[in-house]
């Protein structure tokens, strides 16, 4: 178990980037700026204000942070010099650390994809980070999550594109691995220790 | 001679065609890229999502490797040049998790004092190089070609201090050293949708769309990008786009080194144009 969180606020800021919300002046620049903001549950300027709140459940089981595009849009506009994008981050980090990221998108299943493969190979590439989402997708449909099915259908559609690119020597199917994978390791297991 | 730490990137990696040309036109510069050696994926956007402390680390472990060779970092991938300017700072920023890495490293035989200059290759080009030395270089000057320059997000944002974060013009300056006419293109810095093409593949081509139409509609006949991700979905999507939104665009993508290459008058098989999706041929045929 993790230690027990007393304050949700506190908890955002241990995070970097998560430590500026407490400068944020509700002026809703960052919302007006993201281009995704529309899709989100509530928007970067409402999520702010619901961390100072502590409405822990509410913002980490949200999808707000997931539409994140990183494109700094918001923090380079920022009168107040938050950074917006890295504390979608640290929400994003939250979310699953306590296992509550959103299934309602499959963004959070393709991060953990790439991830299983950057740690396994060092390297990340099109191809085995393709086949390592569509198998966490398949784990995800057989615990009976109907958008994991939708999912896989469409990656079906994206056969096409690959192809292209594969015939066009644009996609390397042989995994590409660094040489010093243990010495990696060692730095990762000593992270997480 | 400058030499400088060359960080390729898993784009890089796999798909050859950016990282060729930069490799054919920068000994043209006197610019010698010695890629660093054993370096690891940068953890993109996914590791900073999924877990902050670990990912710092991967990308330390790059950084750590980089300060073995005494030079400075160069990316040609935007993305990289965000994830890799981020560590160090948050490094030089939060001792906690300076502390933690350090440890980490040291696990791997490794340490990290601190102060790699990341670069990105579309600066050292501005910065180190100059427009004018690159239009010494010139030889067959791309007149009349008519190019949208797409910075896209991350080689201007967050604010890393060499170009407008909204309303760059150093890409702009350079196509016009070459010869060419940098046409208007409000949307050049918006962000093409990135990672999220797979998660959100609907989503993406809209932003997808919005580009291109911007992009034509300033007069464009081509858009050139420094970015392997805004490169992806621009060139390779362009097509399903066109399908969905009942489009009829044909306008090639190009990385800024071919683009280079083709003015300084690098043999076009160098270039690896024939690998693009949306062939150049028409409309770089005279310059070919």
């Amino acid at each position: 178990m993790k230690e027990i969180v007393t304050g949700f606020a506190e908890e955002v800021c241990s995070i970097p980037g998560g430590e500026t919300i407490h400068k944020c002046i509700q002026c809703g620049v960052c919302s007006g700026s993201c281009p995704n903001a529309d899709l989100m549950d509530y928007s970067p300027r409402k999520l702010i204000a619901m961390v100072r709140s502590g409405m822990r459940e509410e913002v980490l089981s949200s999808n707000s942070m997931w539409y994140c595009l990183t494109c700094y849009l918001c923090t380079v506009r920022c009168p107040r010099g938050i950074k917006p994008t890295e504390l979608m981050h640290a929400l994003e980090c939250l979310a699953v650390r306590h296992d509550l990221a959103t299934r309602r998108t499959t963004t959070p299943i393709v991060y953990q994809s790439f991830v299983d493969i950057l740690t396994r190979n060092g390297r990340v590439h099109e191809v085995d980070f393709i086949f390592r989402y569509y198998l966490n997708l398949y784990r995800l449909f057989l615990r009976m999550k109907p958008l994991a099915a939708l999912k896989m259908v469409a990656l079906a559609f994206m056969t096409p594109v690959a192809l292209k690119l594969f015939g066009r020597g644009r996609l390397a199917f042989k995994a590409k691995r660094i040489k010093r994978r243990r010495e990696l390791n060692a730095i990762l297991n000593t992270a997480r220790s | 001679m400058r030499s400088y730490a060359l960080f390729p990137g898993c784009s890089g990696d796999a798909d050859t065609m950016y990282y060729r040309s930069a490799q054919a036109v920068c000994p043209l510069l006197d610019i010698e890229l010695i890629e660093i050696e054993d370096w690891n994926c940068c953890g993109a956007t996914p590791y900073i999502s999924i877990n902050n402390l670990e990912a710092t680390c991967v990308a330390a472990r790059n950084l750590a490797l980089a300060q073995k060779t005494g030079l400075d970092l160069v990316t040609s991938c935007s993305c990289c040049y965000v994830i890799q300017n981020q560590t160090d700072s948050h490094l030089r920023e939060y001792p906690e998790l300076r502390e933690k890495v350090s440890e980490a490293l040291a696990a791997g035989g490794l340490q990290y004092q601190g102060g790699v200059r990341v670069r990105h290759l579309l600066e050292i080009l501005v910065n180190d190089v100059g427009y004018e030395a690159i239009s010494s270089k010139v030889k067959k000057g791309l007149e009349g070609l008519k190019v949208a320059c797409y910075y896209g997000c991350l080689v201007v944002r967050p604010k890393l201090g060499f170009d407008d974060p909204e309303f760059p013009q150093s890409l702009d300056r350079l196509m016009e050293s070459l010869g060419a006419e940098p046409t208007p293109f409000h949307l050049k810095s918006r962000c093409c949708g990135g990672a999220l093409i797979l998660p959100e593949e609907g989503l993406v081509q809209g932003l997808i769309h919005k580009l291109l139409e911007n992009a034509l509609a300033g007069g464009a006949e081509c858009i050139v990008t420094v970015c392997p991700l805004c490169h992806t979905n621009l060139d390779a999507y362009q097509a399903k786009v066109n399908r969905r939104f009942k489009t009829n665009y044909h306008l090639p993508v190009l990385y800024l080194p071919q683009l280079m290459g083709l003015a300084f008058g690098i043999d076009s098989g160098s270039l690896d144009l024939e690998k693009l999706m949306i062939s150049p041929k028409k409309v770089l045929e005279s310059f070919y």
